[in-house]
């Protein structure tokens, strides 16, 4: 084995000249072409039953009318007060979503804990990583198509929806927090005679605090994101009314549906990606 | 002794109402200790809490009532009705045809506004700006809405459910991209114009091999959610899994549901375990 090391020593302490680096350069083409061709052939097989059939006899119209209501937003609507004007659906939207992201957070922190490796045993761990699988699979849509059958349509089946379906990636994210976790720090804590609960509220607690807030804010972003087009299926929210005015061709309302929508996701965007920059950086 | 220590400290709004305590250490020198946020931040959250349940009617009690008829559903599912699945094969290949093509569709436009959108590489801030503000922009549009739209004006079918899964992966991958993008170590691209190469020769040897891993992860990664998202594109009419979907609820037929959720996971966690795979290997 030594004898191993010394010659591969040897070999990395020689000078290579530019020529001979040049000529042992990592040659990666054919792992490239592999990709491509790999591509080229599942592009094919999925182009094959994907056919192009032109605009639809109204399609002209529809693409005209989005973009003369994205132009001109009715502005009525827009600034309004009312239940069906657009700052209260995106209020409601909002509440969807905080309401759901807390909700999915809490109930995620037993999940993640069960799951996680070095907490508790393998198997059991792995049981409940497939059950966060499975909620995460199925799509958020059907959840509320079943919630709905809980809740009777309305926000509350948003909510609940929302909930059901933060777990599967808040759990995920939690879990890599936990098994991230330093357990020198509980150990010296044994050593200084502190006792179980001692060493949850000064040893795990600080650890995952701050990763868990800015997973928790991450999700608030998805969520809010999600919240609008649960509306499609009745479950509150800006949805329901947008996909309403598409169907029924009133572009103005669509307009400023849109405009509301993108200005609202972009403030929160910028507020969550600053809170969590300063949640990284321990501030 | 008022020394400079106690200037270290930046204060923000929060510490002009709340004065900072100033704790005197034993060899004289003084410090300050920020007040706490934690009140604060929770009283606004309980606030948020407040309205959110006003907003959304949220009722616990009634969804613990009703919680059997939820119970009853899941029953259901899970006895799938195996026979259902010839009928299921043929949405789900679509689905899986509809992710492949829109993933590369939206991933190849996404690699040249990437690099037009990173920094380090565009030396312009309109050009950069302007690109990234419309990237914002689609981002903040549900895959949803675009699907409706899609497939009002393209008509039904799987053509529309391709198209906005690519605009939603082109938004996505590239806002991933130029941000890996600008991580970049732009040394070599430094000497290799010194040595004589033109703009683009620099860029195709020093940064090509640097972007190329991080793009094929972050289109793998993309790839891995679209095939969750596609399956329900079909609810508004954009071909795949989603139409079946919709049917097995609209008729109640549970047990299909089932089956076809069942067959949904399956594909999405083997896909999901080989483009994990792929991407560990090429980091």
């Amino acid at each position: 084995m030594a004898e191993k090391f010394e010659q591969l020593d040897k070999k990395l302490d020689q000078k290579l000249t530019v020529a001979e680096m040049y000529l042992n350069r990592p040659r990666k083409w054919w792992i490239y072409t592999l990709i491509v061709l790999i591509l080229a052939v599942l592009v094919g097989w999925s182009g094959s039953s994907i056919h192009f059939e032109g605009l639809t006899v109204t399609g002209r119209e529809v693409a005209k009318g989005v973009i003369s209501g994205v132009t001109h937003p009715d502005l009525k609507l827009m600034f309004g007060t009312g239940d069906t004007d657009v700052p209260y659906l995106l209020l409601q939207t909002m509440a969807i979503a905080v309401l759901g992201t807390l909700i999915g957070a809490i109930l995620a922190i037993p999940f993640a804990f069960l799951a996680s490796t070095n907490i508790m045993p393998k198997p059991i761990a792995y049981l409940f990583r497939v059950l966060i699988l499975l909620i995460r699979t199925i799509p958020s849509l059907v959840w509320a198509l079943m919630w709905i059958r809980v809740t009777g349509p309305g926000a509350s089946c948003g909510v609940i929806t929302q909930s059901v379906c933060s777990i599967g990636m808040i759990s995920k994210m939690y879990i890599i927090a936990i098994e991230d976790l330093d357990t020198h720090i509980l150990e010296s804590l044994d050593a200084m005679g502190c006792n179980a609960f001692q060493k949850i509220r000064y040893g795990v607690i600080p650890q995952l605090t701050a990763s868990f807030i800015s997973t928790t804010i991450y999700r608030f972003d998805i969520n809010l994101k999600d919240a609008t087009t649960l509306g499609i299926v009745g479950a509150g929210g800006i949805g329901a009314s947008l996909v309403q005015c598409l169907n029924s061709r009133r572009w103005a309302m669509v307009g400023s549906f849109v405009w509301g929508l993108m200005i609202l996701v972009l403030i929160i965007e910028f507020i969550s990606t600053r809170v969590r920059k300063k949640l990284a950086r321990g501030a | 002794m008022d020394n400079e220590n106690t200037t270290l400290v930046k204060l923000t709004w929060f510490d002009k109402i709340f004065k900072p305590q100033i704790i005197t250490l034993p060899n004289g020198h003084s410090t300050m200790r920020r007040r706490s946020r934690v009140p604060l931040i929770l009283l606004l959250l309980l606030v948020a809490i407040y309205l959110s349940l006003r907003m959304t009617g949220f009722d616990l009690k009634l969804i613990i009532t009703r919680f059997d008829k939820l119970l009853d559903l899941f029953v259901k599912l899970f006895h799938p009705k195996w026979d259902f699945f010839s009928k299921v094969v043929g949405p789900l290949v679509d689905t899986v045809k509809m992710s492949i093509l829109g993933t590369v569709i939206g991933c190849l436009l996404a690699l040249p506004i990437a690099v037009l959108a990173s920094t380090n590489i565009c030396k312009s801030t309109a050009i950069v700006s302007v690109l990234r503000f419309i990237l914002a922009l689609i981002r903040t549009l549900p895959t949803l809405v675009i699907a409706l739209v899609c497939a009002l004006v393209f008509g039904l079918g799987t053509f529309a459910g391709t198209l906005a899964i690519s605009i939603f992966t082109f938004g996505i991958v590239a806002k991933m991209l130029y941000e890996s993008i600008e991580t970049i170590d732009m040394g070599p691209f430094e000497a290799m114009e010194a040595l004589g190469a033109n703009k683009f020769q620099a860029f195709w040897s020093a940064c090509v091999p640097q972007i190329l891993p991080v793009y094929l992860s972050h289109s793998l990664y993309c790839f891995e959610m679209n095939v969750r998202a596609s399956a329900i594109l079909g609810y508004v009419g954009a071909g795949g899994l989603g139409i079946t979907i919709n049917e097995r609820i609209g008729w109640r037929d549970y047990n299909g549901l089932g089956m076809v959720l069942l067959s949904l996971f399956v594909v999405v966690v083997a896909i999901e375990f080989f483009s994990e795979y792929l991407r560990k290997k090429l980091s």
